[in-house]
């Protein structure tokens, strides 16, 4: 079966690719309809093989760790492409091929008028095989690949329509602020490499305990000595935090929203942001042996998921609100690694996989009937016009909001849960800001919800006109997507967080006795409907209604309510509206004085000494050197001869003495 | 009895020739092959002074084989100074100069 | 003494490539045409039954034949192998050039092919005498190639000038190969490497006598300086097809040869070599890069590119390590083919007469033939060695070699030059994207098998930087 399961997964991994490579090289005859046929059909493929792959992993026990290729050998070090699936494997190439495949769908239609189509839709294909070789990957090597591949598709498709500045813009800063995770995460992998000798995950793993028993200790700043385990998971953790975007390496992900809306679902909702989770859950066995790294995890993910929150109250772009809940959700998995509640963040990530995508999809949706118009202001009573849509959305906001017994209550009460349980340092911290943020993220969904589809009517005469529902292929994935937004977290929440007899994760987590939150809140946990029945009496499920019922009262029934609070409470609001000055403090600082400094060392260092005397001095040395060697070939056999006799003659001299 | 640093002497002396009149020669192509046939023949000396004194064969049997070589290296000199010859109409080393730089 | 039938067996790639040569030699003949297609075909089947030969010979063990003078071990199949298609698409590219320059068709493919089995018998040879034999039966037929053209006096004058030279260095050659006669009594190369282990200190001097003498020998063939004289004279002397030819097939013979010569006979004179060779890169690399800057002609820049690559690939054989020769294997192999698409793209833009000469003349050529430039473009980069192109790879694996025993300061020579070389190389890439074309109308494109060379030309440079792994580990097995 071990064969079986390397060679599907050869095939799901490159499926995409060969999508890709079709598509992009015959970009400009291909036919749009081919492309389509293309992708789609290799997407498909690719999404059946990994349902059986996981079917052998989970129900059948199968495993597979084998190399395809060597693909460089430098001294004692090997880099290899080779496939590891194990149970998280399985799960995270069902989740990102589902969604993928949906969003491949969906953009059939919501991209049918872009001359960019097929250029788009190799793109989307080359995402996919880079988030898969990032999942599949048994080695940090490959890791890394699949995580820069991400990256680059994520620029290239946030600048999608390049003629537009902002777009540009958003590209430009999600590349910049990826760079730092990035540097994080190339030193980590240069201090694994370092200290272990390989890149390979198994023996690295499996050194790890010796290793942390033996408390190697190193010093980055002379005079102090840091513990090598906290200093790698650390470094990891500031990769994980470029690409999931947390506090505060976060701004880069509502900028994102410029590219085209599937995009924001497939790889800034559903996949790509979700790599650092994925990342840190299958690096379990290194954070694990560092208390530090994990109270920093805890601290800056419960942060993430409140602060991160309040600002979606303040939006008034639908697909910001979106994308600020998705940093908020964000920080609820990453708190729940924090608090070692490995399989509630994976739980998390699968369940809003599911229900983001459909959110963003759905406002993809709602923007296209609008003739790409993205102000809610604009929006209201969208509800008749729509109603496939409007009940899509409702079903994702109920997830979102985490009201039972939709997904997303599931799994971001297990989250809440495991945090309530947890000791480490900070966890009383995390617990008051994830309880608080379950009432934030009612809030501002519902809000979202109010101002769109219930409400006066506020758009204008002309697309009022030309509104109507949109077509099958976009309202086909939203219904597709619905279904696991309401029953994926019943339906998982056993094997996932509480396995008895059969579990879903099996060995791939590691987890050490005294971290084990699960293990405690499992005790309280006797079956799907009694968590529904029993949520009535618990305060995150209080705190998300009273959430629902402010949003009520200030977007659907007094309206003129928050207008009043934005003025009585200006200091606040400004505030959110200035996103806590993340912004303006990197404009200030990094892009003003950086530009300052870069402007000084081209004006001084660069111009006059580099490349005045240094690079133009040295290039007209060379080019006079040029034109002065070229005549010693003065075209005469005598000379040339000469030339051999004299090279025989400084060789004798040369050699012998 | 003659030693065999006389030979070897001799042969370095042929060789030496033969790279001088390579250099000095600015005249006719002719006298050129003619160094590069010399060139051989003091290889050829060597080769054979030393299968004598170290009393083996294989370097008299190289010799042959060096020979035969030459004798094609030869016709294809001649043969390319034939094309020259009929291009330019002159078989001057000096002249030889439109390739350079 | 007779020969053992599996002596025979073992050099069934060179029989087969002589008794066809002649096959083709006399069908041509009696086919009375000027350009028969029997001698095109004829000719690859005998390059392509050669390959398919030493491919299933390739797991052979390694076994010396004719009493010492053959050997067929790794080295001599990978190296045959290569030489081999590397002909084979010699030939393709130069099908239409041949014809539209009214070049001698059949005598061109002859030549070409005995050429070819001089350096299949030299890549396998283990003694002096084959090894010599090897070496002159490959050089001859190129004199004679350069000078098969006779519509002007630069084809004979460039002849004239590398038969002089060549002559010359094989007598250099010969000269030291008989003072390493003298000193140790033999000519069979693993002899002389046992011999020389018990030699007494008077002795030793002379065999260093001879090594320079060899070493000038190897030098000229390589074309590395200051025995390159001849490289750019030559290249820019000789019809564009006979160019890709003396750029890519001897460059694998004369790899063969330096192995042969240095690795396998002197190992035990390692260090004077070494000190030798030292001076020889160097120099190669710096003036090759450093003169190449100036030119305006595009095949004399690409001889001396030429001139630099080869002090690139001497660097792993300075290393003498088993890693540092496999390095230098994978390097001339790769140059071999970027060499061979950089002056096939040149032969194939020469067409209906005109010759590609100056670098200007790709002028624009993006907007004349978009997929001609991006060939070319691959093959700049790599000849540049930007990542993540096949030369990339090859520098560094030459880099590593030499960095691994010491010698750090030669690899920073070999990094800076090699920035000084970029610029020629992207000059190329700029004039045919950026600049104006002279003349507005597309390239008439060549025939479909010339097309498909092409671009799996183009694209294995792309391909083996992506994914060395398979060459390398040929290369690393081979010693």
């Amino acid at each position: 079966m071990t064969d079986v399961i390397h060679n599907l997964t050869i095939a799901i991994v490159f499926a995409p690719l060969l999508g890709c490579l079709l598509t992009g090289l015959w970009c400009r005859i291909m036919p749009t309809r081919m492309a389509h046929a293309i992708t789609i059909g290799l997407m498909s493929l690719s999404f059946l093989l990994s349902v059986y792959v996981a079917k052998l992993v989970l129900f059948d026990g199968g495993a597979s760790n084998s190399n395809l290729y060597t693909w460089l050998i430098s001294g004692s070090f090997q880099f290899h492409v080779g496939f590891l699936v194990d149970q998280l494997t399985a799960l995270m190439m069902v989740t990102v091929n589902f969604v993928s495949l949906a969003v491949h769908i969906y953009s059939v239609g919501y991209m049918e008028e872009d001359k960019g189509q097929v250029r788009f839709f190799s793109y989307i294909s080359g995402f996919t095989f880079a988030m898969l070789m990032l999942v599949t990957a048994n080695n940090f090597f490959q890791l890394f690949f699949g995580w820069e591949g991400v990256g680059l598709v994520s620029y290239l498709l946030i600048g999608f329509w390049f003629n537009r500045p902002a777009a540009n813009f958003g590209g430009l800063k999600a590349f910049l602020v990826n760079r730092v995770g990035d540097f994080g995460f190339i030193l980590a992998i240069a201090a694994v490499l370092n200290y272990f000798g390989t890149l390979d995950y198994v023996p690295v793993f499996s050194q790890m305990p010796q290793f942390a028993a033996s408390n190697p200790t190193m010093s980055i700043v002379s005079g102090t000595s840091s513990s090598v385990v906290s200093v790698i998971s650390i470094l990891l953790l500031i990769g994980a935090m470029g690409k999931s975007a947390q506090v505060p390496l976060h701004v880069w992900l509502p900028e994102s929203m410029e590219g085209p809306t599937p995009i924001s679902a497939l790889i800034h909702a559903a996949t790509m942001v979700t790599a650092g989770i994925f990342m840190i859950c299958r690096m379990s066995p290194i954070f694990e042996y560092s208390a530090t790294a994990l109270s920093l995890v805890l601290v800056i993910g419960a942060t993430g998921a409140l602060f991160t929150g309040f600002l979606a109250v303040v939006q008034h772009d639908i697909k910001r609100v979106v994308a600020y809940s998705t940093l908020s959700q964000l920080g609820y998995m990453m708190a729940a690694l924090g608090a070692s509640a490995y399989a509630a963040g994976m739980f998390h990530l699968i369940t809003h996989a599911a229900f983001k995508a459909l959110l963003f999809l759905a406002a993809g949706s709602v923007i296209v009937a609008m003739h790409h118009e993205q102000d809610m202001r604009q929006m209201g009573g969208l509800r008749k016009y729509m109603p496939i849509t409007y009940l899509t959305f409702f079903i994702g906001a109920l997830s979102l909001a985490a009201i039972p017994p939709f997904s997303g209550f599931f799994s971001k009460d297990g989250i809440i849960e495991a945090i309530h349980a947890a000791t480490i340092p900070g966890a009383g911290y995390a617990y008051i800001c994830v309880l608080i943020g379950s009432f934030v993220t009612a809030l501002y969904i519902f809000r979202a919800l109010f101002l769109t589809f219930h409400g006066e009517e506020r758009m204008d005469q002309h697309v009022r006109e030309h509104l109507h529902e949109t077509k099958a292929v976009i309202t086909g994935p939203l219904l597709a997507l619905a279904v696991p937004s309401i029953i994926l977290g019943g339906l998982m929440i056993r094997a996932m967080l509480y396995p008895t007899d059969f579990s879903l994760l099996g060995h791939s987590i590691t987890v050490l006795p005294q971290h084990d939150v699960l293990r405690i809140t499992a005790e309280e946990f006797h079956g799907v409907w009694q968590m529904v029945l029993h949520s009535v009496t618990t305060l995150p499920f209080w705190f998300a209604l009273s959430g629902i019922a402010v949003a009520w009262i200030c977007y659907g029934r007094f309206t003129t309510l928050p207008v009043w609070m934005a003025r009585r409470f200006s200091w606040i609001y400004r505030v959110l509206v200035m996103k806590y000055g993340f912004d303006d403090f990197n404009q200030l600082v990094f892009v003003r004085g950086g530009r300052r400094l870069a402007r000084w060392m081209y004006e001084v260092t660069d111009r006059e000494l580099i490349d005045d005397t240094l690079v133009n001095g040295s290039g007209r040395a060379i080019e006079w050197l040029s034109l002065t060697l070229r005549r010693l070939q003065t075209g005469y056999l005598y000379h040339y001869a000469f030339a051999m006799i004299l090279g025989l003659v400084v060789f004798l001299i040369w050699v012998i003495f | 009895m003659i030693s065999l640093s006389t030979y070897l002497s001799v042969s370095a002396v042929l060789f030496g020739i033969s790279l001088a009149g390579i250099i000095l020669n600015r005249k006719n192509l002719i006298l050129i092959l003619m160094c590069i046939e010399l060139m051989l023949l003091s290889v050829n000396t060597n080769f054979i002074a030393f299968s004598h004194y170290l009393n083996n064969t294989v370097g008299q049997v190289f010799v042959f084989f060096i020979l035969a070589v030459a004798a094609a290296e030869t016709a294809i000199g001649l043969a390319i100074l034939m094309v020259l010859f009929r291009k330019r109409n002159s078989i001057k080393v000096e002249e030889l100069n439109i390739l350079k730089g | 003494m007779p020969v053992p039938v599996s002596d025979l067996m073992l050099a069934a790639p060179q029989w087969f490539v002589l008794i066809m040569t002649c096959v083709t030699l006399l069908v041509s003949l009696w086919s009375g045409k000027k350009a028969s297609p029997w001698t095109y075909g004829l000719s690859q089947v005998t390059l392509l039954g050669a390959v398919v030969i030493t491919a299933l010979m390739y797991d052979q063990p390694r076994t010396v034949a004719f009493y010492g003078n053959m050997i067929f071990d790794k080295i001599s199949a990978l190296l045959t192998i290569f030489v081999c298609v590397i002909t084979a698409f010699v030939l393709l590219y130069s099908r239409d050039y041949l014809k539209q320059h009214k070049m001698a068709y059949t005598e061109y493919h002859v030549l070409t092919l005995f050429s070819a089995l001089g350096m299949m018998v030299l890549v396998s040879s283990y003694s002096f005498i084959s090894l010599y034999v090897g070496l002159e039966l490959f050089t001859l037929p190129l004199y004679a190639l350069i000078a098969l053209r006779r519509d002007a006096a630069v084809f004979a004058e460039a002849s004239m000038k590398y038969f002089v030279m060549g002559a010359m260095a094989s007598g250099m050659l010969l000269y030291g190969l008989s003072m390493l006669y003298g000193a140790t009594g033999t000519v069979d190369i693993p002899s002389i490497a046992s011999a020389i282990v018990g030699l007494p200190q008077g002795q030793h001097l002379i065999i260093v006598f001879g090594l320079v003498f060899v070493l000038a020998g190897i030098a000229f063939k390589l074309g590395a300086v200051p025995f390159h004289m001849w490289v750019p004279d030559v290249y820019d002397g000789s019809p564009n097809t006979v160019t890709l030819m003396i750029a890519t097939g001897p460059k694998i013979a004369a790899f063969g040869l330096v192995v042969r010569l240095l690795a396998e006979a002197l190992p035990d004179v390692h260090v004077a070599w070494q000190h030798g060779l030292i001076l020889i890169a160097v120099l190669s690399i710096v003036l090759g890069n450093i003169v190449a800057i100036v030119q305006t002609n595009i095949k004399r820049m690409l001889a001396y590119s030429s001139i630099a690559h080869m002090g690139y690939m001497l660097l792993g054989i300075i290393a003498g390590t088993a890693s540092g020769y496999s390095a230098s294997m994978f390097y001339t192999l790769i140059y071999a083919i970027m060499s061979l698409a950089a002056f096939g793209l040149v032969s194939m833009l020469s067409r209906d007469g005109v010759d590609i000469q100056r670098i200007e003349d790709l002028r624009g050529l993006n907007a004349r033939n978009p997929w001609l430039a991006f060939m070319m473009l691959l093959v700049m980069f790599s000849m540049a060695g930007v990542p993540p192109l096949a030369g990339f790879m090859a520098k560094i694996a030459v880099l590593e070699a030499v960095i691994s025993v010491g010698q750090v300061w030669l690899a920073v020579v070999a990094l800076l030059f090699a920035i000084v070389g970029a610029y020629y190389y992207l000059r190329v890439v700029k004039v045919m994207y950026f600049d104006e074309p002279i003349k507005k109308t597309d390239i008439e494109l060549p025939s479909m098998d010339m097309r498909v060379a092409m671009t799996i030309n183009g694209l294995s440079v792309l391909i083996l930087g992506m994914f060395p792994a398979v060459l390398m580990g040929l290369c690393r097995a081979a010693f």
